[in-house]
């Protein structure tokens, strides 16, 4: 009995560290879609739009694998529910950094060149909170004596990017653009914002299960 | 009559499987780690072999009942145990069948007058106690090393997933075993000497005595009490007391297996003598008051948060309840056997202490009379190779049925305290 857990347990080792290198690529790629948008260079970002649509197509599947599988071999029952969670509201982050990616292709936003940098800066950030995540969620698994060092740099990254969003919507608000441009900018910044807000709560639900784990 | 007296011995059985099956597999059921048709199954099944291959070593258990000197008494004091443990079951209290038992013998000495060997008792009181402070400190000790290991060696959740429920299994397996190759002797141990079946051969392989079959019987009965009402104290001792994580809940079994192990392993005691080491004192412990015990280390271990006091509390009062309650049905029950059914419930045996013309209370004979050839009694030694003539549990003469019988009105008694077991089962 104990060979077949083994196994099982091998198999959804592997496909829990495939799902946490597909959220991590993602983010990577989230960013370079954003600078080629902002660099102009419209092909290149089509084809990452596509590229990260296979990817989020590819955590779903991942993520409904480890699901049934978690619960078909009844494997970690006291934390299951949380590593559920958390597998579902790191999906959350994906979907979004798709849906972003996608507002610009269809809705196709015309950034202001001075205001590109700060664009750019928001999308950096949010990604680094969206990477800090991943580390802490793959330390949960492996160590979670160390996921409180990644908790931290989390929450820093997504005050930063609160920091660097609300200076941009100034900035926005403070051009000579039409109300409605502005208006349609502002709702760019919440967008790109948004990918480090989805990663602080998987960073807070991630505390509470780490404060489960360790009793 | 032997198989109405062994349907209580089923029901002690019955109900220890409920009780006590909780002390092995209760964490790993209550942390979901394995199924309870999994591990019931699994405990009954080493229950059963450990009554069966193992119960035949615990002879020196024996010795617990083995005061109990007649079939009716043993019923009624087997009872009184089952009664009490069961009671306890439906209160969600996990207690000691020992602890039960102990206080129906100590009813069954008060009701016979037999004395009651205050230091052994005292040893016993004192193990209680100190097998929840040992299981406490050695739970709180391994699961912080556990702990350090695991920080060390950095397993995936998962592995250790697998890891934990294998050693829930197997310590799980291991106290069940236990539980029926120790326990076995409380449930079935009166009846070895009446034992009532024949041997059965095999196909000409191995033969099933009739004490095999016995044990086989209590094993069964254990087993069906695990499969059919364990969850109640399951509940109690996996969640309601405090909630175990599957590392803390495997921590837990094993450092009372461990205990249990180290107090009672005359291989260890011989070891340790044998290297000019200071032996280990053999001393009964509960299981139940072990795991207790261990949970308590644990939740000390993270200074005393989330463990529930009501709950312990209420546990603590039922480990002194038992005694006292098992004591107080068998004494009922032999009061009730003796007067209501005319049912013979112990034998008094050699005399030691003369009683200036005394007459036992009411239930008790006065063992040491000797019949005179005339028919009236007197005084003296007991007859040695008829005790039960001259000491009969059944209703007593009167002073003045003696006196008219025996026509030796102010002739001293002499009256039988704690006397050899001379019982005719």
């Amino acid at each position: 009995m104990s060979i077949i857990y083994l196994k099982q347990s091998k198999i959804l080792e592997g496909q829990i560290d495939e799902f946490l290198d597909t959220i991590s690529r993602a983010s990577l790629i989230f960013r370079n879609g954003i600078k080629e948008y902002l660099d102009g260079e419209i092909g290149h970002f089509e084809n990452t739009i596509g590229e990260m649509s296979r990817m989020e197509n590819r955590a779903d599947e991942l993520r409904r694998t480890i699901e049934n599988q978690l619960y078909m071999h009844s494997l970690i029952p006291e934390l299951r529910g949380d590593v559920l969670g958390l597998l579902e509201s790191m999906d959350t982050v994906i979907n979004a950094e798709k849906k972003t990616l996608l507002q610009f292709s269809v809705e196709m936003p015309s950034v202001p060149a001075e205001l590109g940098p700060d664009y750019l800066a928001l999308a950096d950030v949010s990604v680094n909170a969206a990477e800090e995540m991943v580390t802490a969620v793959r330390a949960f698994f492996h160590d979670f004596n160390m996921v409180k060092n990644y908790l931290h740099k989390v929450y820093f990254h997504e005050k930063e990017a609160d920091k660097i969003s609300d200076r941009l919507k100034r900035r926005i608000f403070a051009t000579d653009l039409e109300l409605s441009r502005k208006i349609h900018l502002r709702y760019f910044a919440l967008h790109v914002e948004n990918i480090s807000d989805y990663a602080e709560d998987v960073a807070d639900r991630l505390g509470i299960s780490t404060i489960k784990r360790s009793y | 009559m032997i198989y109405l007296y062994l349907l209580s011995g089923v029901f002690l059985g019955w109900s220890l499987g409920a009780n006590d099956a909780a002390n092995v597999i209760g964490t790993a059921v209550a942390t979901k780690m394995v199924r309870f048709k999994t591990a019931a199954t699994l405990c009954g099944l080493f229950v059963i072999l450990g009554a069966v291959l193992g119960g035949a070593g615990t002879t020196a258990t024996l010795g617990k009942l083995g005061a109990v000197n007649a079939p009716a008494g043993a019923f009624a004091v087997t009872l009184a145990a089952a009664f009490t443990v069961f009671w306890m079951t439906r209160l969600k209290m996990p207690v000691s069948t020992s602890q039960a038992i102990i206080g129906s013998i100590l009813g069954w000495n008060l009701f016979a007058a037999a004395a009651t060997d205050m230091a052994s008792l005292a040893r016993i009181v004192v193990s209680w106690g100190a097998s929840v402070a040992l299981t406490a400190s050695m739970a709180a000790g391994l699961y912080a090393l556990f702990r350090a290991i695991l920080k060390r060696l950095r397993v995936h959740l998962l592995m250790l997933d697998v890891h934990t429920r294998l050693g829930l299994i197997v310590v799980g397996a291991f106290g069940a075993y236990s539980l029926g190759a120790n326990n076995i002797a409380n449930v079935m141990g009166v009846f070895v000497p009446v034992v009532p079946f024949r041997d059965i051969d095999i196909a000409g392989l191995f033969t099933l005595t009739g004490v095999h079959q016995l044990f086989l019987l209590g094993g069964i009965a254990v087993a069906a009490g695990v499969m059919t009402y364990s969850q109640r104290v399951i509940r109690t001792i996996g969640n309601d007391l405090l909630k175990l994580s599957p590392l803390a809940g495997f921590t837990v079994v094993l450092a009372s297996s461990l205990v249990l192990f180290i107090f009672s392993s005359r291989g260890l005691e011989a070891w340790l003598l044998a290297r000019g080491l200071p032996a280990i004192p053999l001393v009964p412990i509960s299981s139940s008051h072990a795991v207790i015990g261990g949970i308590v280390g644990i939740a000390l271990l993270h200074r005393g948060r989330n463990i529930r006091f009501r709950v312990l509390g209420e546990i603590a009062v039922g480990w002194l309840a038992t005694p006292v309650l098992a004591g107080a049905i068998a004494f009922f029950g032999l009061f009730v056997l003796q007067n209501v059914f005319d049912q013979q419930v112990f034998r008094a045996a050699a005399p030691t202490v003369l009683e200036e013309t005394i007459l036992p209370r009411d239930g008790a004979a006065c063992p040491g009379e000797r019949e005179r050839e005339d028919g009236g009694w007197t005084p003296g030694a007991v007859l040695p190779d008829n005790p039960v003539d001259v000491a009969g549990g059944k209703r007593p003469l009167t002073r003045e049925q003696e006196a008219g019988e025996s026509g030796a009105k102010d002739a001293p008694r002499l009256r039988g305290v704690n006397g050899r077991d001379k019982g005719t089962r």
